[in-house]
């Protein structure tokens, strides 16, 4: 039964995401403009400063900042369950919330996770290659465990807010931050030590790292120790959705 | 084991048990709950809908102050007051979407704050405002509701198809709701608000934005569901005629109050009018309440307060 309950309300953001061709595109593009843009733009230059082939080094970048971004969507999308009242039926469904929660992060990760695979894709037909071929499933799983823990976030982050206005402020103050100090887009050396402690208490850094790390070979933590962070991130997540998303009020 | 209900359990005259014979309840330890829940095999004498006390501030602002409330199984209950009286507020404790800031609510026994997923189980609730998933199909929202309120899979196209009908859907079925009229989405919230058959049925202003034909309508199937498997029915409406014509009692709540409860005739009777609608503005005030109310909605409104 609860399989049944968890499968529709997955099947419903499939649905949704499936019919807006400009969301796939949207959520595709910008990450492929970054790898171009960047990647030619900036790629002689870091280069010439011995980092190697900046494309290669991108290419785990987006892929984590479009899962990252997509999974925190859905926390956009319970804003607007909330406000255009969907939300108030799942929420008086004879269902334990930690069923509709979970539902709604399955929904949101399976999304961000297609999102992902359509980057890692799109990255591979522009000529990126990966160092070894066999390790491609455990970034696959490094993906997953990312999508969900991040369609968690999202959730906490709806839960807490009201409107757009208050998540878009946590998103600027939270998400965006996590992002540009996750060594996603240019390595963190040299980088002022603050900064460098930042990064290194910064979760997304070890995904960007576990990424990296399978699909280039380039590393500064280790596969096994960026597994296990994301692994703790992840059940710390979830507990902040659930608890966050158990005092919802509609 | 007492044959007759704790004191305090069932204390308003409303809710003793039209049988009167001995009720064999067995009270299962309290504690846990707020409510006594009584077993599955007593006799349904217990209240369908037991309010107690219940409150709920936003802010500084009392919307629901304190209110008792009975309803008995099977009875058609009207809520009426003015705009901003607190119905909604209400009706959202009952069904579990705001927390109360005091008292208790029992839904067929179950602690709706306490035993949230319990009480959900009881009823079904067809909101004020728009619930459904415009991106949907209307099919596609019934099914989701279906699946979430364990309707199993053999009878869901039936059932689904039949509500449709019901509400004359059908031939919209696989339309996205988007491309819905008001009225149809309002059509579409209350069949989905039926599909599962509830034990109790709240209606927060069910009618409001149908046609008349479609009023008809959902007044007629409710009364069936009423008549045949016995729903206890709690609405909300502005259209006091539609109080009068389906209520077995009514409340009339206003500033967060419950200011009567009764049958239409007691409350005609207690305000000695002639009609409910001036028993209503009598108990009410003929002021209008809310700023955004229009020049011609005030202008009727003191013109029914003169009649009186
Ligand atoms: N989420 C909220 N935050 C703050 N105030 C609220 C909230 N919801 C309701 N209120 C206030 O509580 C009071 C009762 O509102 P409620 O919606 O229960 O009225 P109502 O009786 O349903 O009115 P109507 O007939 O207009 O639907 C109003 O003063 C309203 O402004
Ligand atoms: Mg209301």
């Amino acid at each position: 039964m609860t399989a049944d309950m968890l499968y529709v309300l997955w099947l419903r953001q499939m649905r949704r995401y499936v019919r807006s061709r400009s969301r796939i595109l949207g959520a595709v593009g910008q990450p492929i403009l970054y790898l171009l843009a960047l990647g030619y733009g900036l790629g002689s230059v870091f280069k010439r400063a011995g980092g190697g082939n900046y494309i290669e080094f991108l290419v785990p970048g987006v892929i984590v900042q479009t899962i990252l971004f997509s999974s925190v969507f859905w926390g956009i999308q319970i804003i607007w369950d909330k406000q255009f009242g969907f939300l108030k039926e799942t929420l008086v469904a004879p269902v334990s919330r930690f069923t509709i929660m979970l539902g709604g992060v399955l929904g949101g990760a399976t999304i961000a996770f297609i999102q992902g695979v359509l980057v890692l894709v799109s990255a591979l037909v522009l000529g990126f290659r990966p160092d070894t071929w066999a390790l491609v499933p455990v970034a696959l799983v490094v993906m997953i465990v990312l999508a969900v823990s991040m369609a968690c976030l999202g959730t906490g982050i709806a839960s807490l807010v009201n409107d757009f206005q208050g998540f878009q402020a946590i998103n600027n103050f939270v998400v965006f931050p996590m992002f540009f100090l996750s060594g996603a887009l240019y390595p963190l050396v040299g980088i002022p030590l603050l900064l460098f402690a930042v990064s290194a208490v910064n979760p997304l850094s070890y995904a960007v790292d576990g990424l990296r790390d399978v699909l280039i070979h380039q590393s500064r933590f280790g596969i096994g120790i960026d597994l296990g962070v994301l692994a703790a991130l992840t059940v710390v997540l979830a507990w902040f959705g659930v608890f966050t998303f158990s005092r919802i009020e509609a | 084991m007492s044959g007759l209900p704790p004191p305090g359990y069932l204390s308003s005259t409303d809710l003793i048990d039209e049988s009167g014979g001995p009720v064999i309840r067995r009270i299962l330890p309290a504690g846990k709950d707020g409510c006594q829940v009584t077993a599955e095999d007593v006799p349904a004498s217990a209240a369908a809908i037991e309010v107690r006390g219940l409150m709920r501030r936003f802010g500084n602002l009392v919307a629901v102050d304190r209110i008792d409330l009975g309803v008995r199984h099977g009875e058609v209950f009207a809520f009426l007051g003015p705009n901003g009286a607190g119905k909604s507020t209400t009706i959202k404790m009952l069904t579990t979407l705001l927390r109360p800031t005091e008292g208790t609510i029992c839904l067929n026994g179950r602690d709706a704050v306490r035993d949230p997923t319990g009480a959900r189980r009881q009823f079904g609730i067809v909101f004020q405002d728009t619930t459904v998933d415009t991106e949907l199909t209307a099919y596609e929202n019934m099914e989701l509701h279906g699946v979430l309120y364990g309707i199993p899979r053999a009878e869901m196209q039936g059932r689904i198809g039949s509500l449709l009908e019901l509400v004359r859907l059908s031939d919209r079925a696989n339309d996205y709701v988007k491309t819905f009229s008001g009225g149809m989405v309002r059509r579409l919230e209350v069949a989905r608000g039926l599909l599962h058959d509830p034990s109790i049925l709240f209606l927060d202003e069910p009618t409001i934005g149908l046609d008349a034909q479609t009023r008809a309508l959902l007044w007629q199937h409710v009364n069936e569901m009423n008549d045949r498997s016995g729903t206890t029915v709690f609405f909300s409406t502005h259209y006091i005629e539609e109080a009068e014509m389906a209520a077995d009692r009514i409340a009339v709540i206003d500033h967060g109050r419950i200011v009567a409860t009764g049958t239409v005739q007691e409350l005609k009777e207690r305000t000695r009018a002639a009609t409910l609608e001036a028993a209503y503005l009598s108990l009410t005030g003929t002021e209008v309440r809310e700023e955004r109310v229009t020049g011609g909605e005030q202008l009727r409104e003191r013109i029914r307060g003169q009649r009186r």
